[in-house]
């Protein structure tokens, strides 16, 4: 099964996955104190894509490293329009996506989001609280512009729901690894491997794992099944503590760990 | 079928849209959840059985039905016949416990073992806790940190109650954040969770299903008024934080010719001062900044500290069914007072708020029936009445 529509990402992706390599996918919250050179940081050391997390009030998804992170960045100050004005001087050949509440969206207006996205030079969104059935408009707006909408897929869903979510998905699919929201665990849940193992089954859409996927080896673990991972809390944990450098040498590890297998 | 073909306040449209707002902006993990509950609430409340054993416990536990109370000083000194609808006089002292024990039998049919929720001025938790204990059930309940602090009374309720009362510390430290919080939980939980959410808010199908819960509120009133007066009230006035008690008592009179009064506090007028928005599930009327961060509510009620409001309410809002008024939290104070010491009740703070409007806008409703809903008592603002009042 083939996605109806190839954007520009996931014709890069999936030309790496073909080509053996494992898609690694850091993430950092936009505005953070540090964020643009940890950004610089992890493109120079091995990450394919880049998420850059846009700081929302109320994030639902996401556990307490990137609640803080996100609620730092807005008492700094950070909005999605600085935010984009960093990554238009970022300068990294890596492509980025976001990873925003569906209110700073909605708020936004969608035709208005997916332009401001594009001059960004940002290649698609990652939408935690916009579910298959309300993405209709938003899709339509992105899909106009060459946007990728990267769709969650989650353990929970029925056999019947992962085709429609794989077919509306473009980029990639976010196979999300477990029964919680972000952060770092000590094993990697069960259900990281079971689900990205059903989604291989009914799609060419690259299947990544993001949430709870937390040091090298939970990355090399998920890798077996999956096409890649997300590296989001033990990244921003990172930087919080020990800066951009300690975010490089991060991406680095689990480069190399990934690319042994 | 199309909204336009439906009775306002019946079902929603598919999508769980009342007009533009409503829906369900969940993560994708929670959307089989949302479904299962739609389709076990769906038959469940088509089930004479479960109807019958809701309406039992309403009756036997809870104190149903509750009284109207006519306030013949504080009405003739306003120039109004005032009824109150006494939800204070429900056990655990407010309305919540109608969709409490609502949500909890539906719980229990459905399997599951514990519940989450999340609370304001502590209500809800009270009223959960007291669910759970009752029904067996295991309780957890968020509440924002500044709450626990205002609300400490309520917060040992529940522990005696037998649930575990967890303080949220981030963002503003109030019922959004309790909210945040406990959608967090319920994503890692779902399997084995339900979420007993406490307001007419939340993902479809929670609007619908919590106003359905609080609808005996509007049909106890309907009838009584009848009854008593031999005609509908003029005016319908409730309070309004994220919206239940006036859903509730809307209920009953939507389809009257009553005017239809949400009172919302000046600093959490979600109606008044916000624009359409999406947190917490749901699309709805939203207190935000020009980037869509969801600004803090400020009220000196706890139940009413909500940025955003039921979709429903907005939807009312929208076609001009019911109005949303504010009052300042001085009023408040005024009205608190007043109703203790006129009429020998403390209100909750809460309903202070429709009892401000309903002084304030006295002069313009002479010789007019004004039915307000009572949705809580006041034990629980004493203390922090006492700090204001010195």
């Amino acid at each position: 099964m083939s996605a109806s529509v190839l954007t520009p990402l996931e014709a890069t992706l999936r030309a790496k996955r073909d080509a053996g390599r494992k898609i690694l996918v850091p993430y950092v919250t936009g505005g953070l104190q540090g964020w643009a050179d940890a950004i610089r940081a992890a493109a120079a050391n091995g990450a394919d894509v880049i998420e850059i997390g846009l700081p929302f009030s109320d994030p639902v998804m996401d556990g307490p490293i990137i609640q803080e992170a996100s609620q730092r960045a807005l008492d700094d100050g950070a909005t999605p329009v600085s935010i984009f004005e960093g990554v238009r001087t970022l300068d990294v050949d890596v492509p980025l996506v976001v990873m925003c509440y569906y209110n700073t969206v909605h708020h936004a207006g969608h035709e208005r989001f997916a332009s401001q996205l594009v001059q960004a030079g940002i290649a698609g969104a990652i939408i935690p609280d916009l579910p298959l059935e309300e993405s209709g408009p938003w899709c339509a707006a992105a899909d106009a512009v060459g946007l990728s909408t990267i769709m969650l897929a989650a353990p929970t869903a029925p056999d019947e729901r992962l085709p429609r979510v794989c077919a509306r998905a473009r980029g990639f699919v976010y196979s999300v690894g477990l029964l919680g929201v972000t952060g770092e665990r000590t094993e990697l849940a069960a259900t990281a491997s079971q689900l990205a193992s059903r989604l291989k089954k009914i799609t060419d859409v690259p299947v990544i794992i993001g949430v709870g996927v937390s040091n090298s080896a939970q990355a090399v673990e998920a890798c077996k099944v999956a096409d890649g991972i997300v590296q989001g809390a033990s990244v921003v944990r990172r930087l919080m503590e020990g800066g951009a450098d300690a975010v490089g040498a991060y991406v680095a590890e689990v480069r190399d760990a990934i690319d042994a297998g | 079928m199309s909204i336009s073909e439906k009775s306002i306040m019946s079902e929603p449209s598919e999508a769980g849209r009342f007009g533009e707002f409503g829906g369900r902006f969940v993560p994708e993990t929670l959307v089989p959840a949302c479904q299962e509950l739609e389709a076990s609430f769906r038959e469940a409340w088509a089930d004479p059985v479960f109807r019958a054993e809701l309406d039992q416990v309403l009756r036997e536990y809870a104190g149903r039905p509750s009284m109207i109370t006519e306030c013949y000083q504080l009405g003739a000194k306003l120039g109004i016949r005032l009824v109150l609808k006494r939800e204070d006089l429900n056990h655990t002292g407010s309305h919540k416990i109608n969709n409490v024990l609502g949500q909890v039998l539906l719980a229990k049919r459905m399997g599951k073992k514990r519940i989450v929720a999340e609370t304001g001025a502590g209500q809800h938790g009270v009223a959960s806790a007291t669910a759970a204990a009752l029904m067996g059930m295991s309780c957890k309940v968020y509440m924002g940190a500044v709450d626990v602090e205002r609300q400490a009374l309520n917060v040992f309720r529940m522990k005696l109650l037998g649930a575990e009362v967890e303080a949220v510390h981030s963002g503003s430290r109030t019922l959004k954040d309790a909210v945040n919080e406990a959608m967090r939980d319920w994503v890692a939980s779902v399997e084995s969770t339900h979420y007993c959410l406490g307001s007419v808010m939340g993902p479809h199908p929670y609007p619908w299903m919590v106003r359905e819960f609080h609808r005996v509120i509007g049909s106890e009133a309907r009838e009584q008024c009848l009854e008593r007066y031999g005609n509908d009230p003029d005016f319908v006035v409730a309070c309004v934080g994220g919206g239940s008690n006036a859903l509730g008592i809307f209920s009953g009179f939507v389809d009257t010719d009553a005017r239809l009064i949400g009172v919302e506090p000046a600093g959490g007028a979600a109606v008044g001062r916000g624009q359409p928005g999406v947190v917490h599930g749901m699309k709805s009327y939203l207190m935000q900044d020009e980037y869509g961060q969801v600004q803090e509510a400020h009220s000196i009620s706890a139940g009413l500290d909500y940025p955003g409001v039921g979709p429903e309410h907005s939807y009312l809002a929208s076609i001009g069914r019911a109005e949303y008024p504010t009052v300042t939290d001085a009023e408040v104070i005024e009205a608190f007072q007043l109703m203790a010491k006129v009429e020998g009740i403390i209100p909750a703070l809460e309903c202070a708020h429709a009892l401000a409007w309903i002084t304030r806008e006295a002069p313009k409703m002479q010789g007019k029936t004004v039915l307000m809903n009572l949705s809580g008592r006041g034990d629980k603002d004493v203390g922090q009445m006492m700090e204001i009042l010195g």
